[in-house]
């Protein structure tokens, strides 16, 4: 005989108190554990560098405030990413500095009900930089380059890219939501060689935060960078102008599109990897109209 | 086929010596030949048991005459320098590694007998840069290519060993590219670099590492001299470990330096007595490097014993730790317990206030004021 079910007459009175808030105690002991993992190096790390204790305890709650307040990110279309397997997310990139890159991650980690860990793919510069070389490397990122994209997929990771790069991030904010060239297509060969699935992905809000206004040639040769912003409040304001706007974020992932029945030789085929580098940029395209549609306005 | 003849170069360093033991117990090798060009110490000469140690230079044609007149059918090459101070100086060690590789592969092109040559390559080969693919397989090449000491040495190694194979089809050639070595025997570079209590680290950087435990590492020459394997395969240990991590594991302190200042403090150490690292070897635990080992698990048919952390855990047997994981776990366990206390009290006092305060309102009560 099945149980009755009990209704509460009140469900507005007592609520429960909030689940998974550990008291100040917890978190210090939690605090003190983490202090001595790290301080005598017993904690796992991959091939790739990535180092998930640092990640969950230091280096996502750190961004999750950002994600959670400050570009107040509704994701959109979570269930086109599958639970288990490789796949590829292919998104834009926007922003000046690659923070969509950052709550993307989030995204994937919190709000997935398979808490899938997004591992990016970023261009050498971000390795040749001290410090941000290293700690790209610790929260998951590795080289954009084919042969470690195929390694991780094969793996079963989830890979994010942003096919458009550096014209991408550095393009002026008169351009917001064009996507640029997509690349020379690696991405697909690489989803190809695997037979992954590829999930679009648009991200809205992003080339609001720091908004592009003029690229200035000279200082950016100077320092060996792709591009140097000058935006409303940097360089005028200093380290204020590090500051993102608060624009309001939407992540939507997009329906996958299957790869697996070319065959792993389609890679080698410029003309099915340039169709279906163009689907995938179109299915973007569209996504983000879409959101923009959607948006009331840029800050709420 | 068991080799008949076996010739070890470099056998008066560790790990020579211990494959050319390793060889001198397989009942079914006749006669094992090692030769270098200094005597191996009293240790290793123990160890050494059958073997016939040569002491020749094989810079000089004498080398043919050994590989002749002991009708020599295997050659393990490894007497290859990965630092300037062990062959004194950066010119003897040029000279060293590839003249000596040259004299050897011309004795051995010439030997009608020779069926087989070995060569102790490093993994360095694949040079080390920001652009490199996190893991390298035999066939990747060096994104950006080795300039200048060990790294470029065993590049043209390589290039002359890949000649030999072509001029001489009948001998099968394996090419053992190594990672670094590491264990409580050997005085490998790594080894000896992680007994400074302070280890100096590229400031803003954080190497990848990947080892190979000693014992593996013999077990895979003793493989590749015995068997059938021909071509390249990559020698290393499964699992990674960060440049850090592994210095905390170990109890070290590191000091990041920055990493223009390298080279100044690498000269102030080796005045120091302390230790002998090249610049080149730093520069590749700045950016780090690992290799694919499918090869040597499938077709080489070599899984190694011990991963990258527990040849990590074998080796620390033999350092004294600066900083002891006993009294990192002591203070941060007090800490804990003074929290706990706190805690405690906290809840204590909360607890006394809210006695004091109005009892709240029975919720039965306002049920029947709504109704």
């Amino acid at each position: 005989m099945p149980e009755a079910r009990i209704i509460p007459l009140r469900p507005d009175e007592d609520p429960p108190p909030p689940p998974g808030s550990p008291s100040w105690e917890e978190q210090v002991a939690g605090g003190l554990e983490f202090l001595r993992r790290r301080l005598t190096g017993e904690y796992d790390t991959d091939e790739f560098g990535f180092d998930p204790d640092l990640a969950d305890h230091v280096l996502l709650p750190m961004l999750r405030p950002w994600f959670e307040r400050w570009f107040r990110v509704e994701t959109q279309g979570l269930e086109n990413v599958p639970d288990t397997g490789g796949a590829l997310v292919v998104a834009n990139h926007s922003g000046t500095i690659p923070v969509d890159a950052l709550m993307e991650t989030v995204a994937l980690h919190d709000q997935h009900p398979a808490g899938r860990r997004l591992r990016l793919l970023g261009a050498d510069l971000v390795f040749q930089a001290p410090f941000i070389g290293a700690l790209a490397r610790k929260m998951g990122v590795t080289l954009a380059c084919n042969e470690d994209a195929e390694r991780l997929l094969s793996a079963g990771e989830l890979v994010g890219v942003f096919p458009e790069g550096f014209k991408g991030v550095g393009k002026s904010f008169s351009e917001r939501y064009t996507l640029q060239r997509f690349g020379r297509g690696g991405f697909v060969s690489a989803a190809l060689r695997t037979g992954v699935p590829i999930v679009p992905c648009a991200i809205v809000g992003a080339e609001e935060i720091y908004p592009m206004l003029g690229n200035a040639r000279t200082a950016a040769r100077l320092l060996g960078l792709p591009y140097f912003p000058i935006t409303p409040t940097f360089p005028l304001l200093g380290p204020l102008g590090a500051v993102p706007l608060p624009s309001k974020w939407f992540i939507a992932f997009g329906e996958p599109i299957e790869t697996a029945s070319y065959g792993s030789a389609a890679a080698d085929d410029p003309m099915i990897v340039f169709n279906l580098t163009d689907q995938v940029r179109e299915t973007i395209q569209h996504s983000l109209y879409r959101l923009l549609l959607q948006r009331r306005s840029v800050f709420s | 086929m068991p080799p008949a003849v076996v010739l070890v170069t470099g056998v008066s360093r560790w790990l020579g010596g211990a494959l050319a033991a390793e060889l001198a117990a397989n009942p079914s090798i006749d006669r094992v030949i090692g030769v270098d060009t200094i005597p191996p110490s009293a240790e290793v000469l123990r160890r050494l048991g059958r073997t016939e140690f040569v002491r020749a230079d094989i810079r000089s044609p004498l080398i043919g005459k050994v590989v002749e007149s002991a009708s020599v059918d295997t050659v393990v090459h490894m007497n290859i320098s990965a630092t300037a101070a062990g062959a004194g100086g950066r010119v003897p060690m040029k000279e060293l590694n590839v003249i000596g590789t040259m004299q050897l592969l011309a004795a051995c092109q010439r030997s009608p007998t020779v069926r087989r040559l070995v060569l102790k390559s490093t993994s360095a080969v694949y040079g080390a840069s920001p652009r490199d693919p996190a893991v390298f397989t035999e066939a990747m090449e060096a994104r950006r290519v080795p300039r200048g000491g060990f790294a470029r040495d065993s590049l043209d190694i390589e290039g002359y060993v890949r000649s030999f194979a072509r001029r001489r089809p009948d001998v099968g050639v394996a090419v053992l590219r190594f990672t670094n070595i590491i264990g409580p025997q050997i005085d490998s570079l790594l080894s000896g670099f992680f007994r400074m209590p302070v280890v100096p680290t590229a400031l803003g950087y954080d190497a990848r590492l990947q080892l190979l435990h000693e014992d593996d590492a013999v077990a895979v020459l003793a493989r590749a001299t015995t068997g059938d394997f021909v071509g390249t395969v990559n020698a290393g240990a499964p699992g990674t470990l960060l440049l850090s991590q592994a210095i905390r594991r170990l109890g070290r302190v590191a000091l990041p330096v920055p990493p223009g200042a390298m080279g100044v403090v690498g000269r102030l150490t080796r005045r120091a007595g302390l230790r002998d690292w090249s610049l080149e070897q730093m520069n590749s635990l700045t950016s780090g490097r690992v290799v694919d080992i499918r090869v040597l698990c499938e077709e080489f048919g070599y899984v190694p014993r011990y991963t990258t952390e527990e040849a990590l855990a074998d080796y620390a047997r033999t350092v004294t730790p600066v900083v002891r994981p006993e009294v990192v776990a002591d203070v941060t366990g007090t800490a804990q317990s003074v929290v706990h206390r706190v805690a405690e009290g906290v809840s204590a006092v909360e607890s006394m206030v809210a006695d004091r305060r109005p009892a709240p309102s029975v919720p039965g009560l306002r049920a029947v004021r709504d109704a």
